[in-house]
């Protein structure tokens, strides 16, 4: 599984990567959507971990941008959003399965990974 | 409580909304950067059972972000703090330099991803005010909002606060772009009642690149 990282919390991301390489999973991260962006134009990825909440691109402009170089990526996104207003209408936009607040228990990312993978449900 | 007085409460509260949304959504974030080194920290404590050796210096660097990130939600928890302390009285006396300190530091995470600055300077000369808390922080971030829109190349929005007859100019500056804003829709829309409220007055400068806030202290003999 080759999985793609994007969050400005530089700190997160790269703890996280960590995490997933100890676990077998290839996974490369990066602190903007400029320079994932410019990553994928050599090669793409299973899956994307996208940060809803970032500076210049936001993950879901992100998600569009990946998408369209990479019509198969799967996509999971992580977030700060607190509320239940805020869970509510940020799930509106991508779907409950595919969203997931912080902090987060990796063993519920990695089966949230693996379900997106093992089947065509994801956010295209 | 008159209309216009309610319009400005309303519009106090949902800056107090946005404001604590931001700080706790930076909270999260630092939690969750926590989290991540924790569990990082827990995944080697693990792998030592299997028989890989410990390195010391990689804990040592977990150790130290963590303690980082716990100092920086301590931090943020204390800003949310003191906005909530801020409606404590509708007038009280302030001390400018305290507010300012206050102001720069909600103000980050909306400046920052723009690639801006705000700089209050080095603790500026005391001035204490009789004003609004909430209110001049509201009308603050209104004038940090245009000013953003106005910075143009400088990267860098200075707060210069100076005492007037009257009470205190606050000034926002270097504002190279302000040539080609408007400001008839920015002061029709967003701030007439709150400046009634404040007894302030929004002052652009072309000339200088600068906007202004004029605070009138309503307890000082004019």
């Amino acid at each position: 599984m080759r999985v793609l990282l994007v969050d400005d919390e530089e700190e997160l991301v790269s703890a996280l990567a960590e995490r997933l390489l100890l676990r077998d999973i290839d996974a490369e991260w990066f602190t903007t959507g400029t320079d994932a962006l410019q990553r994928v134009e050599s090669g793409c990825f299973d899956l994307a971990v996208l940060d809803m909440k970032m500076p210049k691109i936001s993950g879901l402009a992100l998600r569009e941008k990946l998408h369209a170089k990479c019509p198969a990526m799967k996509f999971i996104f992580l977030t700060g959003y607190g509320s239940e207003k805020d869970f509510a209408s940020a799930t509106a936009k991508v779907g409950t399965a595919d969203y997931l607040v912080k902090p987060v228990d990796i063993e519920v990312l990695l089966g949230r990974m693996h379900e997106l993978l093992n089947s065509e449900r994801g956010v295209k | 409580m008159n209309q216009k007085a309610q319009i400005s409460n309303d519009k106090g509260l949902r800056f107090f909304g946005k404001m604590t949304a931001s700080v706790t959504h930076e909270i999260k974030n630092a939690l969750a950067t926590i989290n991540e080194n924790a569990g990082l920290l827990t995944d080697y404590i693990a792998m030592a059972a299997r028989g890989r050796p410990l390195d010391t210096e990689q804990l040592n660097k977990l150790s130290m972000r963590i303690k980082d990130q716990v100092k920086r939600a301590d931090t943020l928890l204390k800003t949310l703090n003191r906005l909530a302390h801020s409606v404590d009285d509708p007038i009280k006396t302030v001390n400018l330099s305290e507010i300012l300190q206050l102001f720069a530091l909600l103000s980050v995470r909306f400046a920052a991803p723009r690639g801006i600055t705000v700089d209050i300077g080095g603790r500026p000369e005391s001035i204490n005010i009789q004003t609004s808390p909430l209110l001049l922080l509201n009308a603050l971030f209104l004038c940090l909002e245009f000013s953003m829109e106005a910075t143009g190349r400088s990267q860098c929005i200075e707060l210069k606060p100076e005492k007037t007859d009257t009470g205190v100019r606050i000034y926002f500056s270097p504002l190279p772009g302000i040539d080609r804003l408007s400001n008839d829709s920015f002061l029709s829309s967003q701030i007439p009642d709150l400046l009634e409220n404040l007894t302030a007055d929004f002052i652009i400068d072309t000339e200088a690149k600068s906007v202004a806030l004029d605070l009138s202290d309503p307890l000082r003999p004019s």
